[in-house]
């Protein structure tokens, strides 16, 4: 293969990667295929679905809708690096089990990450500020309901100090 | 956390307990099948046909072949020579169905070649180098164009456009509505939807020239699934291994990708290297064969001026698509439910599955029911209306009373128990129905369009197959079996066999739970693993809402095996007779003298290694197999198509409350109850899960969701951009009131749930919507009811009464 090749270096999931891939990799191919962290899903690939959500520099992006190249110099989390240092399931990884706030678990991921940004961003949740929070990543089995229970389930734990 | 007694004194049963499958799941180490990652494994991509209608002139695949790390370019020439047919449903033997069209393309998005390369990239870079001259044909797009005679036939040598057409009457239809006080007739429209997973449909294979076996690993939840991709590749079935322990993300009835399988199982075969395919999200939408109903029904309804409904007319014209498979069975199953929750004695159905130029249908959630019961509860709504009378009066009036039970309706299937009226006033009791009247009041007071819908929904369940057999005499499958096997291990514990995968339905927990509860045993620590194909005992997967009936059945009946041989074994041991003893807690000890006992261990540790300790007769080893047929069997039918469809039958009722803003045209759903009883619930976090889910994927096919063509046959909603799959923002907050008639033919008294909440849903949505713009004097009784839609009828109104 001719295709150029560029060099980029990431931090993901708190250890520091470095590759030489076309410009044109996605970030979440780079991610599934090269890194084998298939913990993030693909289900649109258009930036509607919010399957493939991880975190930028701590901010929920979409990682269908950026290149590899981009996450150059960045931070990157995934789904397999939300459990605590231990190994551990984080509190809302927990929640999540707790509420059953999922079915066959395609989108859980993105909506894992999605709702980390939220929480982070904000302690204490409205109902709707949740909805709007997930109001970018489709299930189609849950109906959100129970999601949306996972996470003021977690949020309530959190600010009890629960880890 | 706490676990909660059952209320049915169950041990665990009923309780609140985490799954088994959630912590995979939100630590990322699901198993789906793009996790697939076989060693040397290419890549697929395919071509298409952009015309709905056309002759293949010529192929050019040499600009692709020449593209550096492409391996292969398969042509439908090659492949149509080296496979058979795909399956289908209906007596329609001129229908044949492949992976790859040849001489001829019937839909815009029919696969025309496949690409094998190194990586997807290569692989779609190559594919848009296939060069294909098509010669436009004619085409028909509309169903009812379809059907008329000099209509462009989709598939000539089949001599029609018709698949399947019958008009079943059963009861004393005609004299019914000569006789009743009034009579009306109307359409209803279902709109064409699918389940839409998330995960798209995704199957790697691999050959082993070797051993002549082929490993499959797929998304896949499908009947006689390694059986169907068998027979296409024309291998023996023990010569296919499908790996079950695939997670499938999401399907909802609709994975079904055996045209998918055979391709690519050809292609492992014939290169000789691993080989995936993973449909991206316009393949899916387009040429994955994995659309749903499209459906108009023509209703008429006699009725009394007290409400009582004496008979019903419904002529049912499905637009399938290009090809058959199983979607003209669709409209079979209903026929088990076809007078809904109701006393209608009399009954006419006339159902045609018509063909067209356009994707084909695939098994969607419910297999056709819930466009019957949109149908159903708009002419229920429509007679209260015509009446003025209320519309939960009418109901109540109609609907089957309890002590009914066994109900058997005109279509020849029994009812087995229910409570619809119970259920109904638990609904209405939680939303407050006085209240919410008076909130619809006040907001129609205040210039709002409001609107309180209802439905009362049946969800027949425990699949067994009886539509195969009434729709195609030539089938004579009668039996539907699934099953399970229980192994206790020296180490005394305990694993369960299934033998199909799971889309998100929680199999794991439900077996488990079952083998915990008969064994008196902590589920948590019961471990269930999916089998492959080759080592797994019969099963007709996930489908019809059956998995709760027939693989818990099936667990319960392996593990009380298991549970008379340590009986047995204890007997032999005691020298006295099993009836003598007492089992508690996997503990066997002669009754009253709980000292005289043999623990668990103990008994496991004998069938194991003690032969000399056990009793004359019994195998030694500790597992049992457990096959289990449909309560009630399929039956085959009578001459005049009546017969026992599915055994159980859960009941549904839907209260919303729903304002549309005028200007625009969008709805929003401002409250959401749901009554259900689907008999005893095995894991209420999982049944609930699914009637939300169910709830909100009825609300996107009430509302939003469509694959809509143009007038040219090409696909106008191919992407999550102009097909809507409703948001957490679009679903409002749902409540679920639960009650429970236990089944009088299942182990437990349990149900099935895996189609709730849709099949009650979009009645219900219709008819608030309806009872929104009734004061306008107008009416809609198309789905989607999309903003457009709405807003046309309400600037309709606004001019008439300008
Ligand atoms: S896969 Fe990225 S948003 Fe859908
Ligand atoms: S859990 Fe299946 S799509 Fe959300």
């Amino acid at each position: 293969m001719s295709e150029k090749l560029y060099s980029i270096s990431v931090e993901v999931n708190g250890v520091a990667r470095s590759a030489h891939v076309p410009a044109r990799l996605s970030l979440v191919d780079w991610l599934r295929d090269d890194l084998r962290l298939t913990g993030t899903h693909v289900g649109c690939e258009h930036g509607i679905c919010g399957a493939c959500s991880i975190m930028l520099d701590g901010e929920p992006v979409r990682s269908c809708l950026m290149y590899a190249v981009q996450a150059d110099g960045h931070r990157v989390t995934t789904v397999e690096g939300l459990a605590n240092p231990d190994g551990s399931m984080s509190v809302l990884q927990d929640s999540f089990c707790k509420c059953h706030a999922m079915q066959c678990g395609y989108c859980t991921p993105g909506m894992l990450i999605a709702a980390k940004g939220l929480l982070e961003a904000n302690r204490h949740p409205s109902d709707t500020e949740i909805r709007a929070a997930i109001g970018g990543n489709l299930c189609r089995c849950t109906g959100y309901q129970q999601i949306v229970d996972a996470i003021h389930d977690a949020a309530r734990r959190m600010a009890s100090g629960a880890k | 956390m706490a676990e909660e007694k059952s209320p049915s004194g169950f041990r665990y049963i009923g309780t609140k307990r985490r799954t088994k499958e959630d912590p995979r799941f939100v630590t990322g180490r699901g198993h789906y099948a793009a996790d697939i990652a076989l060693p040397g494994m290419k890549h697929i991509a395919l071509v298409a046909s952009p015309h709905p209608s056309a002759r293949i002139v010529s192929i050019n695949t040499k600009p692709a072949l020449a593209v550096p790390g492409v391996l292969y370019v398969l042509t439908g020439e090659e492949f149509q020579g080296g496979t058979d047919a795909l399956y289908v449903g209906v007596d329609a033997p001129k229908v044949t169905r492949y992976a790859l069209a040849r001489g001829i393309v019937r839909y815009a998005g029919e696969w025309v070649a496949a690409v094998v390369a190194d990586t997807r990239a290569i692989a779609e870079d190559a594919a848009e180098l296939v060069e294909v001259e098509y010669e436009s044909l004619p085409y028909v797009i509309d169903p009812e164009a379809a059907l008329a005679p000099d209509a462009h036939l989709v598939h000539k040598a089949h001599g029609s456009n018709v698949l399947y057409h019958r008009k079943f009457v059963w009861g004393p239809v005609e004299e019914a509505f000569a006789k009743a006080d009034h009579k009306l007739a109307f359409r209803a429209t279902w709109g064409r939807s699918s389940t839409v997973p998330i995960e798209t449909f995704g199957v790697a294979a691999q050959w082993d020239a070797g051993t002549g076996l082929l490993d499959i690993w797929a998304s896949i939840q499908m009947p006689k699934f390694p059986d169907q991709a068998a027979r296409a590749l024309k291998l023996p079935g023990n010569a296919v291994r499908v790996h079950f322990d695939v997670d499938v993300g999401g399907s909802y009835g609709l994975k079904r990708g055996i045209k998918h399988t055979v391709l690519v199982g050809f292609l492992a075969k014939r290169l000789g290297v691993p080989v995936r395919l993973i449909e991206d999200r316009l393949e899916n939408m387009r040429g994955g064969d994995m659309h749903g109903p499209d459906r108009f029904f023509d209703m008429q309804v006699a009725f009394d001026r007290d409400g009582t409904i004496r008979a019903l007319k419904i002529r049912a014209v499905d637009d399938v698509g290009a090809y058959a498979g199983r979607s003209p069975l669709q409209l079979g199953k209903p026929v088990g439910a076809i007078c809904g929750p109701y006393q209608i004695r009399a009954i006419e159905y006339e159902p045609t599955s018509v063909m067209t130029n356009k994707t084909p249908q695939e098994a969607v959630r419910g297999f056709g029911q819930a466009p019957t019961n949109f149908a159903l509860e708009r002419a229920m709504d429509r007679v209260a209306r015509y009446l003025k009378m209320d519309r939960i009066e009418l109901r109540r009036k109609n609907l089957i009373r309890k002590d009914q039970f066994p109900y058997l309706i005109p279509s020849g299937t029994s009812y087995d128990s229910g409570d619809y009226h119970a259920v109904l006033d638990k609904a209405l009791a939680a939303i407050d129905y006085p209240a919410l009247e008076r909130e619809r009041d006040e907001a129609r007071k205040a210039g709002r369009l409001a609107g309180i819908g209802i439905s009362t929904c049946l969800e027949p369940s425990g699949g067994n197959t009886s539509f195969e057999i009434l729709f195609n005499p030539k089938n004579e499958t009668t039996t539907w079996m699934d099953s399970c096997l229980v192994r206790v291990d020296l180490s005394g514990s305990i694993t369960g066999l299934m033998n199909t995968s799971s889309s998100g339905q929680g199999h794991e927990t439900l077996v488990s739970t079952v083998i915990g509860e008969v064994l008196e045993r902590d589920p948590a620590a019961i471990r269930v693993i999916h089998a492959d194909s080759l080592s797994a005992l019969p099963s007709n997967s996930p489908v019809g809402s059956r998995m709760a009936i027939m693989l818990g059945g099936a667990a319960a009946g392996a593990a009380r095996k298991i549970k008379d041989t340590l009986v047995a074994i204890a007997a032999h041991n005691f020298e006295c007779s099993p009836q003598d003893l007492e089992y508690r807690d996997g503990n066997v000890n002669v009754k009253g003298v709980p000292s005289k006992v043999l623990t668990w261990d103990q008994l496991v540790e004998i069938a194991h290694r003690k032969y000399h300790q056990m009793p004359p007769g019994i195998e030694p080893g500790l597992q049992a197999k457990f096959v289990w047929e449909v309560p009630t069997g399929p039956t085959v039918p009578t001459p005049d198509g009546r017969v026992q469809m599915y055994p159980c039958y859960s009941f549904e009722t839907h209260i919303v409350y729903v304002e549309i803003d005028p200007d625009t045209g969008k709805p929003s759903l401002k409250r959401y109850v749901c009554g259900h009883d689907c008999g005893v619930m095995i894991n209420p976090d999982i049944v609930h899960g699914m009637t939300y889910g169910g709830i909100a994927h009825g609300i996107g096919a009430s509302l939003y969701e469509k694959f809509a063509y143009t007038e040219d046959g090409q696909l106008a909603s191919g992407t999550f951009m102009d097909y809507l799959i409703p948001s957490a923002m679009e679903v409002p907050d749902i409540h679920i009131v639960d009650h429970c008639t236990p089944s009088p033919l299942t182990t437990f008294g349990q149900k099935g749930s895996g189609e709730a909440g849709y099949l009650g849903a979009p009645a219900a949505i219709a008819n608030a919507v309806n009872d929104a713009l009734d004061p306008l004097g107008v009416s809609i009784d198309t789905l989607p009811m999309s903003h457009l839609a709405l807003w046309e009828r309400i600037s309709s109104a606004a001019k008439k009464s300008a």
